[in-house]
This record gives structure tokens, sequence and C-alpha cells, in this order.
């Protein structure tokens, strides 16, 4: 199994998302700069990791979305290829237009770095089928824009169509319908604030986020 | 030539800065004021041959988050 973390300047979780990755699925995983148009082809997972690539500048996620790198992302995303962005990757996927809606300033306006608890909103899809229905996680948060908006129309599709991977239990930033963490019409593309590569090691004070990379794992096999 | 875009959020959108700059406004003893939408202002330093249609291009593929934004081209 081979997986790909892309870098931006200014990502900061690339070396956790490495680590959770060969930890938690014991692939293969290279760190592959955004400059670098050329993707390999054979990978079976991309993570798009979170921090503040150029530093927020424009809109958080905005410049990194028309990065070189990007069109051979979108094009993984055609060929099926899961694809897992996290806080600033959701931000990014939510501006190259690979997920629907915006990721905007937080409800009150403060960067929130703290453990939510999640509800598991769908646990069919790749990424969460390893997760019991309804099941409630603990999950930290570290962002400032993660206030997620979409037209009323997306968001019922969204609801309608089994596409909110995550939700809330309290509303933190003042997300539409608490949703953290969204999937692509075809369900192989994640966007979701929270972060779950760390919260794989009983260090990082829970493991609520092991389960998430483990069922990637059982659908890649 | 200057072009200047201007930002600002959709109807509709929620905007938390310009609900906490109003906030602050009233905070400071300034009344009278209904609601503050808070907007960006991008200036371009473009050649004459840049035409408006390239301009619109530049809004709608980066300037711009069109889910939540729209905007205003300013030439002069």
């Amino acid at each position: 199994m081979k997986a790909a973390v892309i870098q931006f300047p200014g990502s900061n979780c690339d070396r956790d998302m490495k680590v959770a990755i060969e930890q938690e699925m014991g692939a293969q995983t290279i760190l592959h700069w955004h400059d670098d148009a050329e993707l390999p082809i054979d990978l079976d997972f991309i993570a798009i990791p979170g921090g503040f690539s150029y530093g927020d500048y424009l809109r958080s996620g905005a410049i990194a979305a028309r990065s070189a790198v990007m069109a051979a992302i979108v094009k993984a995303a055609k060929r099926g290829v899961p694809i897992l962005g996290v806080c600033n990757g959701f931000q990014i996927l939510t501006e190259s237009g690979l997920l629907p809606g915006a990721l905007m300033r937080n409800r009150d306006q403060n960067y929130i770095c703290r453990n939510v608890d999640l509800h598991i909103t769908n646990n069919k899809s790749i990424f969460t089928r390893g997760y019991k229905e309804d099941t409630q996680i603990s999950i930290p948060i570290a962002h400032h824009d993660g206030n997620y908006f979409a037209d009323e129309v997306t968001l019922k599709s969204l609801q309608d169509n089994g596409r909110i991977a995550f939700t809330y239990i309290d509303n933190v930033n003042g997300s539409q319908a608490n949703i953290a963490g969204i999937l692509n019409e075809t369900g192989n593309v994640l966007g979701m604030m929270p972060h779950p590569e760390r919260a794989i090691d009983t260090k990082h004070g829970g493991t609520d986020g092991q389960k998430l990379f483990r069922s990637l794992v059982k659908e890649l096999a | 030539m200057k072009v200047r875009v201007f930002v600002t959020l959709k109807n509709g959108v929620l905007d938390p800065q310009g609900k906490a700059i109003h906030h602050a406004l009233e905070g400071l003893g300034f009344s009278g004021v209904n609601d503050v939408r808070a907007g960006r202002l991008i200036e371009l330093d473009v050649n004459e041959g840049v035409s408006d249609e390239n301009i619109q291009d530049m809004c709608k593929k980066l300037l711009t988050n069109t889910v939540i934004e729209n905007f205003e081209i300013e030439r002069n």
C-alpha cells in the first residue's frame, strides 16, 4: 500500500499525518511537495494535512487549491483514489471544488483548540465503516476558519445522500447542520475539520482517530 | 492602470466579522448602526491590454470564492 501526504508552504500537520498513515495503515508514505505537478500514479491514498498554507492569505486554502499538484489530485479523485483533507486540507478541498461549500471564520471569531465530541453520522463510507452506527467519538480540533457554509440546495443534497460523515455534538464554530466532515458524491473524498491523526495514541489523550485509518486499510486490502 | 475589486459576502451568508465590528462600535458608544458587513478590497495594477473579461476571470478563479462572495470591479 502506498500513500502520499501533500505539503504546502505552511503545512504543519504533514509529519503527524505521515506517522498516522504509517502506524495505522502500514502504508509506505511519501511527502509530496505542492509544486511537483506529477503525483505517482500507483498511490492508494492521498492526504492533505492541516496547517496554514500560504499563511491563510486571501482565504484559508485558496492559494494552495490553485497549486500545481491539484490537477493531479482532482484526476486521482476521479479515478476513485481515497482522499482525506483535514482542517486546512478540508479548506483546500472546498476551495478546489472537490467538496461543496466553504469554511468561514468561526461564529465567535475565536481560534478553537480542544477536543470535541463528534457524532458518526454516516458509518457506511470507506473512511467511517470501522465506527459503529450512531456512536460518539472525541477528536481534537484546532482552527479559526471551520464554520461550514453551503446554500440550502447543497445542504439538503448532503443530508439526503448520506454525505455528512461527522457532526459536532455541540456546535463549536457555527457550522450549518453542525457539520464537521463531508464526503463527495462518490464517497472517496472526505474533508473534516477535526484531526484524526492527533488521536491515534493513548499518549495523545485518545485513540478515536485510529478507526478512520483502519477502515481505509480494510477498503484497500 | 489601477483596477479595484470589491469583494463582499453574499446576502444570507452570516458575517461573524461584521457582527464583531458592529458589537465593538456599540461598545464605543456609537448608536444608530443597524448592521455591519465586512468585505475586502483588492487593488490590481494592470496593463492596458487586460480586458474586463480577464479581470472577471481572475475574480472567479481566485480572487473570490463564489460560493459565499460577490465581487464588483471598478476601473479608472
